[in-house]
């Protein structure tokens, strides 16, 4: 058998598409480093300050806005990393598990989220935390009034991450050996020790790769987040669209390549503990 | 002594099937099983022996029925608090502990002190030969090796009744063997109750003291490796255990523990009797192809058939021969290649009698 011929044009066509996934990024990060103030043109690479030419990233981090905005993002990736991934783990226990009536109805539901569009989810959410608070509120005193804001945020982050877990969690579940529970039962381990000596440590890998997929979500969530924060309640994604309007600086390229360090980290520990024996 | 190591009292288990009927996987079961006794669940695979087994662990719970351990009922007894362990058919090793891990994890449970599991394991790995591989993971050892593994790890808790689901199915045949034997001895050694699964008969009769052959739920006989090969109760247990010629006939005269059975083509010929027949009878009767003798042609004797050679298989220590009856059926004898057989053995075409001792063949009914 002779190698197969290799097309040039395949390897052209290849190119490009790398090319196109690949440039914007390029270009971003590049002029992360420009002299000019605007992203129009590279002038050259910036040299400015004691931090050289780092001095859009010093400027960024200055400033107070980005660091709130920083923070708001991680509170809420973190927060509802973690209940999502609770959540979505214990309903991929049960699906996998049990026979249970509806099983099959619950199962399209909990993924059916995944493929709505996301800006009708975000209104979605919306109506339902005005009309929920409208009712609320109106039996509350003025100083207690449910409003708009980190908590709302967090709770869709949370609603939409976890049909991501447990799809996850699931795949990791599917060969799982449940004569190793029965082993540990017939050792003497109760089941809740059983759940935790035998059953945890074998699906953490799956649960690792859910909570990492969860926070990448979430980390870059724009539009569930733009219908439901509120005041003091800015992401990254919200406060970068607001620079946008105004003049793109280097500073929010700077802004977005450090972003990207970030999810380039989360999603490639992920894939490690997912591919992880 | 608090009666038998395990007892099953008229024990049913009931599952529903795919389409919403009651299945019935064991059928009003009883056994019991003394202390000390190696003892082999023998059948075909869906015929309940592993059913009957997650019974006694615990992991399944009887529809109707009680099971009991050291004479204990074990009621709804969760898996956890009896004094049991099991043997997993492809042994449940945890993947992510170390083999010395494995085998502590059942003394963790029961808090024994730390120096005292460091001791036991020590002790448990030694006896199964697997000193100095604590350290390994399952899957850096053989199959041979896990299967010891296994072994310790439910032998290092002292259960009372040591239940094993096929534990040697998945080794190779050499393997196998070696693993029969030194189970055995195991056995003999720790003294603990053993009740064994296996589909493979010749597991069976080489390993246990008694063995229960079931099928369709149902326990057909009890009783040691001889009884069930030399005087098997029905026809199901004569077929599956070893090789059988099943003669069919009538009861035409009864005596002294043996029926006159009178087979198609007028001959008739005494066996023994397994069940109660009467005359008139429509029986069975059983010989295994060892216990046939073949003889030149001679006067008709007692228990003596007539037919012609028309297969001869060589297999070293013996010599199979396929004769065919008067009546068209063909049987299998199998005669010891001694020196006398190799001088005057049969070939195909000869006519030859087929003789046997009425002792060595059963009347079954059915």
């Amino acid at each position: 058998m002779s190698q197969p011929r290799q097309s040039p044009w395949l390897a052209a066509l290849s190119g490009l598409v790398y090319f196109f996934l690949y440039a914007p990024i390029v270009v971003l990060i590049v002029f992360s480093f420009n002299v000019s103030r605007t992203n129009v043109v590279f002038e050259g690479v910036v040299n400015q300050g004691p931090c050289g030419p780092f001095y859009w990233y010093c400027e960024l981090l200055q400033n107070r806005s980005v660091a709130d905005a920083a923070r708001n993002t991680l509170i809420i990736a973190v927060t509802s990393t973690a209940v999502s991934t609770l959540i979505g783990t214990l309903a991929a226990l049960a699906l996998q598990r049990y026979e249970f009536f509806g099983k099959k109805s619950a199962e399209t539901a909990l993924y059916f989220p995944m493929v709505t569009p996301e800006i009708v989810m975000g209104i979605g959410i919306l109506v339902l935390f005005s009309a929920l608070f409208g009712w609320v509120n109106s039996m509350l005193p003025p100083g207690l009034r449910l409003t708009l804001g980190l908590g709302t945020v967090i709770v869709s982050h949370i609603a939409f991450s976890i049909p991501f877990v447990t799809l996850v969690v699931r795949a990791r579940l599917h060969g799982f050996d449940s004569r190793l529970e029965e082993a540990a039962m017939d050792l003497g381990a109760p089941p809740l020790t059983t759940f935790l000596r035998i059953t945890l440590p074998l699906i953490a890998p799956g649960v690792l790769a859910g909570a990492m997929l969860a926070f990448t979500l979430s980390l870059d969530d724009f539009i569930i987040t733009f219908f439901t924060t509120g005041p003091g309640a800015t992401t990254l994604p919200i406060y970068v669209y607001g620079l946008l309007r105004r003049v793109v600086t280097p500073e929010v390229n700077a802004l977005s390549t450090l972003w990207i360090l970030v999810v380039l980290t989360v999603v490639g520990l992920s894939q490690w503990f997912q591919q992880r024996e | 002594m608090a009666g038998y190591a395990v007892e099953l009292r008229a024990v049913w288990k009931r599952f529903l099937g795919p389409a919403g009927e009651t299945v019935a996987a064991v059928k009003e079961l009883s056994l019991q099983i003394a202390d000390g006794e190696f003892f082999a669940l023998l059948g075909p695979s869906g015929c309940g022996k592993t059913t009957t087994l997650r019974m006694v662990a615990g992991f399944e719970l009887p529809s109707d029925g009680e099971v009991l351990i050291q004479g204990k009922p074990m009621g709804k007894t969760p898996p956890y608090q009896r004094p049991v362990n099991t043997v997993f058919q492809n042994y449940a090793l945890f993947p992510h502990m170390t083999i010395g891990e494995n085998v502590a994890f059942g003394l963790q449970m029961q808090k024994v002190g730390r120096q005292e599991v460091q001791r036991r394991v020590g002790d448990a790995l030694e006896m199964v030969r697997l000193s100095g591989l604590e350290r390994r993971r399952p899957k850096q050892l053989s199959g041979g090796q896990q299967q010891r593994v296994a072994l310790a790890r439910a032998l290092v808790n002292r259960p009372q009744v040591l239940l094993l689901d096929e534990p040697l199915g998945a080794l190779d045949l050499k393997l196998r063997k070696e693993m029969q034997l030194e189970l055995k001895k195991l056995q003999r050694e720790v003294g603990i109750t053993f009740v064994f699964v296996t589909h493979d008969q010749e597991e069976a009769l080489t390993m246990s003291d008694r063995i229960a052959v079931m099928d369709a739920g149902v326990a057909l006989q009890v009783g040691s490796a001889t009884q069930i090969y030399e005087q098997p109760n029905c026809r199901f247990v004569a077929d599956f255990i070893g090789e059988t010629n099943f003669l069919e006939g009538s009861v035409q005269q009864l005596q002294g523990g043996q029926a006159l059975v009178e087979l198609p083509g007028g001959l008739s010929v005494w066996a023994s009797m397994a069940q109660p027949v009467a005359v008139g009878n429509p029986v069975t009767v059983a010989v295994r192809p060892e216990k046939l003798t073949l003889r030149p042609l001679e006067a008709p004797l007692a228990n003596q058939l007539q037919g012609q050679v028309v297969d001869q298989v060589y297999i070293g220590t013996d010599t199979y021969y396929s004769v065919r009856l008067a009546s068209g059926q063909t049987i299998r004898v199998r005669e010891q290649n001694n020196l006398a057989a190799l001088r005057q053995g049969a070939q195909p075409g000869d006519t030859v009698c087929v003789q046997f001792v009425a002792e060595t063949a059963s009347v079954l009914t059915g």
